[in-house]
């Protein structure tokens, strides 16, 4: 067989990576809320053949929690990251092609946002509007799209000064069409990583503030919550619900973490080269 | 049809230096221009203003005694020096020639563009054939006037001459006027018609 | 005179060839240096010219040992009469041998270019920098100009500057003559000269043929990748009839001054080489045998060739 060169191996891996990634997203998901249901009997007890995570103070199954919780945590990542990312792209072209005044205003923005520590920022943002999943949500989404913004802003300034740029509009092409057919091709490996890196995040801070209370509600099978419940417990021996939950919230981190190197190396035109 | 530049005077920036001042140049349709001066002597610059992708700060640029127009198809294209930097290094060269209008196979062969590369990426070409591509999109704009910065700089000479070929053909199939930017005085005389010297301000005859 | 210096560099069927991902995930070798043979002695001024895209600055980079990572270098390169290895490279380099780069990129944009030019040399060599930027024709403001600030033709005398001022044994020189003026060119082409008569060695990588030999010693042509004739500059200003290969006279004869003749045909693209001769496809007088088998390297004349016709 011929030998497989480094950047088929890194889409082949990537591949699998969000193969894993949709499997224990669509694992969590399929689990009805009727099997996570409590009985007493079977409250507290450590982890086994029958309950691998063992099971909660509630004698709720962590297994099933913890997936269903994973399960969250890719939802609400992945649709508040991709919120942000569209955000960012549209805030930094146009702060990159817009007037001076724009462009002012959205950087006087970004320093703003980005001057305030994230985990209060979204606490605040999704307290204002009703917790709960929406809240964490738009208090994700409006956090993190200023790093990514201001990238895009610099490459799109940088392309706009290329000379092929400049042929095109004496070409009579307009503005529009420069920017889909120039400009926005150039900006996708960008989008897609700063989308993996905010993924990230996004992952990250829902747990926190799930955890501190801010987030979702207390019945949700959110790794945030399950982590905060095991903190009153934790004294009385209960180890098994901290820590297996927390390992798999760090497992699904670092499965995104190396998705994001691998399409970074598919992407990148300079490790293109072996 | 005539281009001309009426005492225009150009800098980049209102506390550096006039890098054009006062110039006065005129180009008639069928005519081709050698302009030749020395490197900083603003041949660049003037390149951009006649095209303009510049605006000069005083006097103006007209072609047939208006203003070039500011949307739309430029009737005065650019050729740069350096090809690479020109096209679109994501593109199939299919696309770029696309850019500037429909093209036929005959077109292409006039240009000495072979069919097969146009599916080809940029950084599979040389750089006399991103050139010859180049040309090819900025006459099939359908140009007056064409502009062209040191075009054959970075060519070897049988490609420079295959170059140049092409271009004084379609010259005399349309009826087009040329402003060619060049440190070689041999190129000059092979190309042009009359010369123009940037350091003196006074024509050269060639 | 003396016999026969031994060359300062010597290079024996030197190949390079990069793999590239062509479309996708797929793999291409991209040959493009192939055969190459050059002796540059203590003295001269070897120029060497050709068709753009013919591998000539990977030439440069091939002897400082500073070629990309995905480059497979193969043949022999021998320094001195030593053979030069990649440690050894990595002692010359800026000493030894010295580079004027091609293009402005290579310079620090955040520094002015005095003191680039001066290096990290101690103490700073301020009046030998100082009289050789008044000798390439750059005004004294220079030195606090910042590389944004210079033109085209002023940016390359800086870079020429840089390679005068050590006091390496070879000068490889790419592309230095591009957006100078004749005049400039001239002068700055008289500095090289000036060195090469102090001993030096200096390569002169150029597409402007005319001014090469002008000021070179012997001129190398170069045609996808490989040098088809290396021939004294003389036999370039007798004519084509002094030449030895089809190409050389090709490029002769498309001088503008010598008629602006021209050979139909490109130069064959890297990832898909002839198998015979590399120059077969456009040669006039292409035979069967051209076609099939690399010529090897012979002495015609008092020059090198790569032709079967010159057997």
């Amino acid at each position: 067989m011929k030998r497989l060169n480094y950047r088929t191996k890194a889409v082949i891996l990537a591949a699998a990576l969000i193969v894993i990634l949709v499997f224990l997203y669509a694992l969590g998901s399929l689990i009805p809320e009727s099997a996570v249901a409590g009985s007493f009997l079977e409250a507290g007890q450590p982890p086994s053949r029958k309950h691998l995570f063992g099971t909660d103070s509630l004698g709720r199954d962590l297994f099933l929690r913890t997936l269903k919780g994973m399960s969250l945590s890719l939802t609400v990542g992945f649709s508040a990251s991709m919120i942000s990312a569209v955000i960012a792209v549209v805030v930094g072209v146009i702060a990159a092609t817009g007037s001076k005044r724009a462009d002012a205003v959205i950087n006087w923005v970004i320093d703003l946002v980005m001057s305030v520590p994230h985990t209060i920022l979204v606490i605040l943002i999704s307290f204002a509007m009703g917790r709960g999943l929406k809240g964490l949500l738009i208090g994700i989404a409006a956090t993190h799209w200023c790093s990514l913004a201001r990238l895009i802003r610099g490459e799109v300034l940088q392309l706009r000064s290329q000379q092929y740029a400049a042929v095109s509009r004496k070409l009579g092409k307009s503005s529009g069409w420069i920017l889909i057919h120039h400009l926005l091709p150039h900006l996708l490996p960008q989008f897609l990583i700063g989308l993996i890196l905010m993924l990230l995040h996004a992952i990250l801070h829902e747990a926190a503030i799930s955890f501190l209370g801010f987030g979702l509600p207390p019945e949700q099978s959110a790794i945030g919550i399950i982590l905060s419940e095991s903190m009153r417990y934790l004294s009385a021996g209960m180890w098994w619900s901290a820590m297996l939950p927390g390992l798999s919230l760090v497992l699904i981190v670092l499965l995104v973490d190396r998705l994001g190197e691998r399409l970074r190396t598919v992407l990148d035109p300079y490790s293109a080269q072996e | 049809m005539k281009l001309e530049a009426k005492k225009v005077s150009f800098r980049y920036d209102r506390k550096r230096p006039w890098v054009l001042e006062n110039l006065e140049l005129s180009v008639n349709e069928g005519e081709r221009l050698a302009l030749l001066a020395p490197s900083g002597y603003g041949k660049t610059t003037l390149a951009m203003l006649l095209a303009g992708y510049l605006r000069p700060q005083e006097g103006e640029i007209l072609l047939d005694g208006k203003p070039l127009p500011q949307k739309g198809v430029c009737p005065v294209q650019l050729i740069y020096q350096h090809p690479e930097k020109a096209i679109n290094p994501r593109w199939r060269l299919r696309k770029v020639l696309e850019e500037a209008g429909a093209f036929s196979e005959e077109t292409l062969s006039s240009f000495g563009i072979e069919p097969d590369w146009l599916s080809r990426f940029p950084r599979e070409l040389s750089g006399g054939e991103l050139q010859r591509f180049c040309v090819a999109r900025a006459l099939l704009s359908g140009p007056k006037f064409l502009i062209c910065d040191e075009i054959s700089a970075m060519l070897d000479t049988v490609t420079q001459a295959q170059l140049w070929r092409r271009i004084l053909e379609e010259g005399e199939r349309q009826p087009l006027g040329m402003i060619v930017i060049t440190h070689n005085l041999f190129l000059a005389k092979q190309v042009c018609t009359r010369g123009y010297d940037l350091e003196k301000g006074e024509s050269i005859e060639l | 005179m003396e016999e026969k210096k031994r060359p300062l560099l010597e290079i024996r069927d030197l190949s390079v060839s990069f793999s590239m991902y062509s479309h996708g995930l797929e793999q291409r070798d991209l040959q493009v240096i192939s055969d190459l043979h050059l002796k540059v002695f203590p003295g001269e001024i070897v120029a060497v010219a050709g068709s753009s895209g013919s591998g000539k600055s990977l030439l440069a980079s091939a002897i400082l040992g500073i070629l990309p990572e995905n480059a497979q270098v193969q043949g022999e390169m021998y320094y001195e009469g030593e053979k030069l290895d990649h440690d050894r490279q990595e002692r010359l380099r800026g000493t030894e041998i010295a580079l004027v780069p091609q293009s402005v990129a290579y310079l620090d944009p955040l520094m002015k270019v005095g003191r680039q030019a001066d290096g990290h040399r101690k103490p700073r060599p301020i009046a030998k920098r100082k009289n050789l930027f008044r000798r390439l024709g750059l005004p004294d403001r220079t030195e606090r100009l910042y590389p944004f600030q210079l033109s085209g033709g002023m940016a390359r005398r800086v870079l020429v500057s840089t390679a005068l001022i050590t006091d390496a044994k070879l000068i490889i020189a790419d592309e230095p003559t591009p957006g100078m003026s004749l005049k400039e060119a001239l002068a700055a082409l008289r500095m090289f000269r000036e060195m090469a008569d102090t001993g030096k060695a200096v390569i002169l990588i150029t597409h402007d043929i005319d001014l090469a030999f002008e000021f070179a010693d012997r001129i190398a042509v170069f045609y996808a990748g490989t040098t088809v004739e290396t021939a004294p500059a003389s036999d370039f200003k007798a004519g084509p009839d002094a030449l030895r290969h089809p190409y050389s006279k090709a490029l002769w004869s498309a001088l503008p001054q010598n008629g602006f003749h021209l050979i139909e045909g490109v130069q064959p693209y890297a990832g898909n080489l002839p198998k015979g001769c590399l120059f077969a496809p456009r040669c006039p007088y292409c035979t069967e045998k051209c076609k099939e088998t690399l010529p090897p390297v012979r002495e015609v004349r008092g020059g090198e060739v790569r032709c079967w016709r010159e057997a």
